[in-house]
């Protein structure tokens, strides 16, 4: 299947993965502080071991940003 | 109020523009930003308000400058080291353009002094570094209904979206701040002074494009800009009906005061 992943268009050999299941793919590190938003809306984190991606999904992964100035 | 001839003078370039005119800039000259942390995003954000012509422009900064600032808080020089940014800013703000007015507050924002500082402003520009303080502008703008530029830069990578009242907020999207220690802060893990100030420029083009009501905002969208591989691109964002603050169940009633060293460790 092929899935929009931040942006970019990727092809996987499974049909279909869990939200759980794709982080793990794409290696992505400290999962449990990434927003994951699927087709525009954002995904509750006890639902990404029982979300599947499926063919022309777009999914991004959103992290924590800082920076600027101390001000606190 | 009626623009005098240095006025005119001054801001001619962009009184051209369609989208200004000598009525977009009379509102310009009456509007009230604030912008909280005078650092890497504040800097020039503070630079360009300033020479916009923004009428009143308020400082929140409790720091003195230090040597390690000047590689990206672009409107603090070698000879300010050691003073009080907020009094740094002022100066370069009055030699640029005079007639802003500047209120400074040589403080950090908390839950008990941030609702009575914002009141006071039209739009308000996140330039603080840290979470605590993102989540607390988040949610005291919320509170107050008054618009605001979220901004958060990494390494050579940043992030930033407006918030309007009625519309997607931070917390839509992370519904609360990192633990202590999780995500590194610029002091940790390093940023580029250059991403500081394209991610401030914008936040400051957020601001006078509100006061013009011009063109699109960044509302509902979240810009990601990853300057290493010169990467743009907006992600769209919904108002989240799970969010804490602003969904349909809300569980935060009033401002919270995180645990200030949650990802400060270092300064
Ligand atoms: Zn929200």
């Amino acid at each position: 299947m092929k899935l929009t992943v931040n942006g970019k268009i990727e092809s996987f050999e499974k049909e279909s993965l869990t939200i759980e299941e794709l982080l793990k793919l794409k290696k992505v590190k400290m999962p449990e502080m990434v927003t994951v938003e699927l087709n525009g809306t954002i995904l509750e984190r006890e639902k990404f071991k029982t979300t599947y991606v499926k063919d022309n999904d777009s999914i991004e992964f959103i992290y924590y940003m800082g920076g600027g100035s101390p001000i606190i | 109020m009626r623009l005098t001839n240095e006025q005119i003078e001054r801001y001619s370039r962009q009184i051209i523009l369609k989208e200004v005119g000598g009525k977009g800039q009379e509102k310009l000259l009456n509007s009230k930003v604030l912008v909280i942390g005078a650092g890497g995003l504040g800097s020039p954000a503070l630079l360009y308000l300033a020479s916009a012509g923004v009428g009143t422009i308020g400082i929140v900064d409790g720091d003195k400058v230090d040597i390690t600032n000047l590689q990206r808080q672009i409107i603090h020089f070698t000879e300010d080291v050691n003073k009080e940014k907020i009094y740094s800013a002022k100066e370069k703000i009055a030699k640029i353009n005079p007639h802003v007015r500047v209120i400074t507050y040589n403080t950090k924002v908390n839950a008990s002094n941030i609702r009575e500082i914002v009141r006071e402003f039209d739009f308000i520009i996140d330039g603080t570094d840290n979470f605590p303080a993102k989540f607390l502008i988040n949610d005291a703008c919320f509170f107050e209904k008054k618009p605001f530029s979220h901004g958060g830069i990494l390494r050579f990578q940043g992030q930033t979206f407006t918030y309007l009242p009625e519309n997607a907020c931070y917390r839509c999207i992370f519904d609360s701040p990192p633990p202590k220690g999780v995500v590194p802060t610029c002091s940790e893990a390093g940023i580029i002074g250059v991403m500081a100030g394209l991610l401030g420029v914008i936040q400051a083009s957020e601001a006078i494009k509100y006061i013009l009501s011009a063109g699109q905002l960044l509302t509902n969208k979240l810009l990601f800009v990853d300057l290493l591989n010169i990467e743009f691109r907006t992600i769209n964002f919904k108002k989240n009906k799970n969010c804490p603050l602003c969904g349909e169940n809300p569980k935060i009633k009033d401002l919270i005061d995180y645990e200030t060293e949650i990802c400060d460790l270092k300064n």
